[in-house]
């Protein structure tokens, strides 16, 4: 499995740290069923989802990575940064 | 008074020469991380060409020469390698001595892109990565920087603790590329 990291191009898996599911952060008073699920509940699709990786042994940015878990397609990789700014 | 000698991150571990390849250890001098703070990119770049001659590199590349050189290293970082970074960088981005936080040493010879070819998981060929091209990669499972200093040397940085680690796994890289003759 190969990422394109926008800053670095294409590596190799093994450079990178995985860390779950890109999720939207409740805001800080959205209560205790908000928090909850953005703690503790995960989908587990068959499909596409969107996770963050890190660039860790590289340029080490944090990454949104769309990928398909069916296929192992790698639809799209981006900055947080650029996502957060947009 | 008593002088301490300072021991370097190599010591007793290189040179190594082995086949076509020849590892040694460099004094790179000062090294100093330059992370330019938010829009600050470009200011960064012309103080750095005032105060020692150079750009700040572009992405994955190095800019000046032995004795004093930038070399990308991360996302908005470069190190500069050489002298101590001038003050009036400090107005522009965050400064950072890492002098003795990292362990560097040169690969040359006709073999060099054989050896790294075995323990680096991107493409160090000519074609590829030319002289003055720099990367933040794995060598085996330790992150590094490497950035090719001429046709046939490579410098590799690693952190210090993982000096040995290095000696060590370049020494079985190249004694395996002997080998095959």
């Amino acid at each position: 499995m190969r990422l394109t990291c926008p800053i670095c191009g294409a590596r190799d898996r093994r450079e990178f740290y995985y860390q779950g599911e890109a999720l939207a952060r409740p805001a800080p008073g959205a209560g205790a069923e908000a928090w909850d699920e953005y703690l503790h509940l995960r989908d587990n699709p068959a499909g596409v989802r969107r996770e963050l990786w890190q660039h860790e042994a590289g340029c080490g940015a944090w990454l949104v990575v769309e990928r398909n878990t069916s296929t192992h397609e790698v639809l799209g990789v981006s900055l947080v940064l650029d996502e957060a700014q947009a | 008074m008593v002088e301490l000698i300072a021991k370097s991150p190599c010591a007793g571990l290189l040179p190594l020469a082995i086949g076509d390849v020849q590892v040694v250890e460099v004094d790179l001098g000062v090294l100093t991380s330059i992370a330019p703070y938010a829009g600050q990119g470009g200011a960064t770049s012309d103080a750095l060409r005032a105060a020692h001659g150079m750009r700040f590199p572009k992405l994955n590349r190095a800019t000046g020469k032995d004795g004093a050189r930038a070399i990308w290293f991360g996302r908005d970082m470069a190190l500069l390698a050489g002298p101590p970074c001038d003050a009036s960088m400090a107005e522009h981005a965050a400064l950072t001595d890492q002098s003795d936080a990292w362990a560097s040493v040169v690969v040359s010879g006709a073999a060099a892109e054989d050896v790294l070819a075995r323990l680096v998981p991107i493409d160090l060929r000519q074609a590829h990565f030319a002289t003055g091209h720099a990367a933040r990669t794995l060598v085996k499972h330790m992150a590094a920087s490497i950035t090719r200093t001429g046709p046939e040397s490579f410098l590799i940085l690693v952190f210090r603790s993982m000096a040995r680690t290095l000696a060590h796994d370049l020494k079985e890289a190249m004694e395996a590329v002997a080998a095959r003759g």
